[in-house]
């Protein structure tokens, strides 16, 4: 299990941040990802895997109205 | 007709002279009060006092609005007030967002004080005039117009009764009666208002700029609370402000190195990355109607639903590939390079009394998208367009209009109406002809457009007392509080953003808080004292752009890069830090972002207490319709279920399967409505307030703001 914006998450083997992102249904532009408190670049989501226990954050840059 | 054969009508009721002198650290350090009984002009000073409490802006509005009025008065009252504020930052041009004015006034939606923001030329062109705030009272016997030269230094009060009143055309024959020549019309700017703002109580004011390539007379609206029924209750046809001579320092700025390299920063991340963020040059505000569509947050028939399957007609593509025109710099005042105010060129019209004609349609905003759109069931780009043409040149707003429509077309689906009420009129959801039609009767005063105009509060009383409808019922579904109709965002899955809706001074307007993501989909806030902090901080935030003339738009619907590895991104640090640079640059004063906050809590407090000594404010007045909260129907709940049955297992404990539908229903109902109120309790905590909901004695001296008058108002309540 992994922490998706404070929410548990089930964790599946060499899982991506893409993975994340398409399964959560989340938009992946204008968002910042974490892993464990540390930045993860754009062009690294798809390249870049969880762990197990791994606390993920995807802050949402949206300003709306 | 001839401009000439309509200016020769014009009967000349006052002709007042002013010295000119040119602006000083952002302030002209007067005010102009004109009275329509008697038509009286005069001057009067802007003091050290005002500045340092109310800054500007709706803090000036708020400020004259306090001593006009009494607690009893009511928006038809002659003492009732339109006015109109640019703030001290107003009028500068290296910064995108700067043209931005408030309009304050009683509003004869909510019995209380309203205030609504709007771009254009007007709020600059008043200041470079020479003027702090311009500042109604009165009402005139005729239809009259108020003309300001701020190069000739004259204000004109004319008789006007030949001009028409709706706001596309009238924008047009007072910037061309006005302009000395051609050319000279871009330094001409008009406040209207229109033939449905005197028919109902959702009017609003056209603040116009003229768009030289274009060549036409542009709209930007004021539309909250029923200002522009205020206006043409006062007699008012239409304000023309002429300026000629704008440039670069008209503020007369105390230092403007830090105004220009905030500006050059800004400029350079919108052209390198707008259009991968929110292509705000290409479609402005609309560009989240897909974005809202994919949370479930774009309100759906009334805001049963967050989503629909034709989302896809009235999406930003769909605006960019049809109709919008694109490749053009349309800023609403000079300087802005986010230029978010598009429009639709050569639209024709399929309705009404302009059907045929051939228009440019300002916009449309994401609100009106929304609430023209989806929310009425109206998922065809050209409806959207067209009735948002008829809300601006009608004069009445697009939210308030979306937003009550959908509320007559759920009733009506429901059977609580029915054609005999509606004379006829088949309101069901996508009816988009009826939803016309109804706004043309709203432009003549007459059948059932008469009663939608009054609003959704008082179209409750009538569908109880003279159509029998259940009032529980309808309190539930009925979205408006405080008398104000809700704008487009569903906020049942963010408890944080039904408090940026409930726990407002003026009613529910996203302008205060939209909290939406930084709570449902970040999971940010996750605790009452999180959420209550985060209704303290952006309402202040958002309450400051208004006081000074800032656009809320350049602040979070651009990114800057640094933004990625900030503590905290929502409040975009970068863009804070741009604005408090510019405050003191232009004023000569050195706050920091903390004494932005106390500015703002000065204000936002005044407005409280002065609600409260109208009889408003109060804990009881912040309570919200159900349907903003949770699910109020069977329909709801199981469009929905799985979500709805896990957090009743998740959140609440219980177990799902073993519960009938109205057991679900109701256990769901008691935890939201429980939750509301926990979070009503926070923030009145974190405002330093009551648990009643007023400005406690040690919150007003903390903030400086023990003012005997105020602390007379609050007394009786603590």
């Amino acid at each position: 299990m992994i922490k998706v914006n404070n929410t548990p998450f089930p964790y599946e083997d060499k899982m991506s941040i893409d993975d994340i992102l398409k399964k959560k249904r989340y938009m992946d532009h204008m968002i910042v990802v974490k892993i464990n408190g540390n930045h993860v670049r754009p062009e690294d989501y798809k390249t870049r895997t969880v762990n197990d226990g791994d606390d993920v954050k995807v802050i949402h840059l949206f300003g709306g109205g | 007709m001839q401009i000439e054969k309509l200016r020769s009508e014009h009967k000349l009721l006052k002709e007042w002279k002013y010295d000119l002198k040119e602006l000083h650290k952002g302030y002209a350090d007067r005010t102009l009060y004109i009275n329509l009984n008697d038509n009286h002009i005069e001057e009067q000073p802007v003091t050290q006092f005002m500045k340092e409490k109310f800054v500007g802006g709706k803090g000036f509005g708020l400020y004259k609005l306090w001593h006009a009025t009494k607690p009893e008065t009511r928006w038809q009252d002659p003492e009732n007030e339109i006015i109109i504020a640019p703030g001290p930052v107003c009028g500068i041009t290296q910064y995108p967002g700067t043209g931005k004015s408030l309009v304050v006034s009683i509003s004869p939606l909510t019995d209380m004080v309203i205030d609504s923001n709007v771009g254009g030329y007007v709020g600059p062109f008043l200041k470079f005039a020479g003027w702090d705030a311009l500042e109604i009272q009165g009402k005139a016997e005729k239809d009259i117009i108020i003309v300001i030269d701020g190069n000739d230094g004259t204000v004109l009060i004319e008789e006007a009764p030949l001009e028409a009143v709706d706001g596309h055309i009238l924008g047009e024959q007072l910037t061309e009666m006005y302009a000395k020549d051609e050319d000279d019309r871009r330094n001409v700017a008009v406040v209207t208002a229109g033939t449905a703002a005197e028919n109902t109580l959702i009017g609003l004011l056209n603040f116009t700029f003229y768009d030289t390539r274009r060549k036409v007379a542009r709209l930007k609206q004021a539309g909250r609370g029923g200002i522009g029924t205020v206006f043409r209750n006062k007699k008012i046809k239409g304000i023309v402000i002429r300026y000629a001579g704008t440039h670069g320092n008209m503020n007369n700025v105390d230092n403007i190195s830090p105004i220009n390299k905030a500006g050059i920063k800004i400029h350079k991340q919108i052209d390198k990355l707008d259009d991968k963020q929110c292509r705000m040059r290409q479609i402005g505000t609309a560009n989240i109607v897909e974005v809202m569509d994919a949370y479930d947050l774009l309100p759906t028939h009334n805001y049963q639903y967050g989503s629909h399957k034709d989302t896809i007609n009235i999406d930003s593509h769909t605006f960019i590939d049809k109709y919008i025109t694109q490749n053009t710099p349309d800023g609403c005042w000079y300087g802005c390079s986010l230029s978010c105010a598009k429009a639709a060129d050569h639209f024709e019209l399929e309705s009404g009394p302009y059907k045929g004609d051939k228009v440019c349609v300002d916009g449309p905003e994401y609100e009106t998208a929304a609430g023209c759109g989806s929310n009425i069931g109206v998922f065809d780009a050209h409806g959207v367009l067209e009735l948002n043409f008829y809300c601006d040149t009608y004069g009445i707003d697009t939210i308030s209009f979306g937003t009550l429509t959908a509320f007559i077309m759920e009733c009506y689906e429901r059977g609580i109406i029915t054609k005999e009420h509606t004379g006829g009129l088949e309101l069901y959801f996508g009816n988009k002809h009826a939803a016309y039609e109804l706004i043309h009767q709203m432009s003549r005063g007459e059948g059932f457009g008469k009663i939608a105009g009054l609003g959704i509060k008082k179209m409750k009383e009538i569908f109880v007392k003279e159509f029998g409808a259940d009032p529980d019922f309808l309190n539930d579904i009925g979205m408006e509080q405080k008398g104000l109709e809700y704008s487009e965002y569903m906020s049942k899955e963010s408890i944080a953003q039904q408090g940026g809706y409930g726990l407002t001074n003026k009613g529910p307007q996203h302008d205060e808080a939209w909290l939406i993501f930084m709570d449902m989909v970040n999971n940010q806030i996750p605790t009452f004292e999180d959420k209550a902090e985060a209704l303290h901080y952006f309402p202040m935030f958002r309450t400051w752009f208004g006081l000074c003339g800032f656009c809320k738009l350049p602040w979070n619907d651009t990114t800057p890069e640094s933004n990625a590895t900030a503590d905290e991104p929502a409040k975009m640090p970068e863009h804070v830090q741009n604005y408090v640079d510019i405050f003191n640059g232009v004023t000569g004063l050195s706050i920091d972002k903390f004494e932005l906050i106390r500015q703002s809590e000065r204000v936002y407090n005044f407005q409280r207490i002065f609600n409260i000594r109208m009889g408003k404010g109060l804990r009881v007045h912040d309570a919200v319709p159900y349907r903003s909260v949770g699910p109020v129907t069977k329909e709801e709940y199981l469009s929905r279920e799985e979500r709805y049955d896990g957090q009743l297992k998740d959140l609440i404990g219980l177990d799902p399967t073993t519960m009938t539908l109205e057991e679900k229903m109701a256990e769901t109902r008691k935890y939201r409505e429980n939750q509301y109120e926990q979070l009503t309790d926070a923030v009145y905590k974190r405002r330093g307030w009551t648990n009643n909901g007023v400005p406690t004695v040690e919150k007003l001296k903390d903030i400086e703001m023990e003012l005997p008058e105020l602390i007379e108002v609050i007394e009786k309540h603590l």
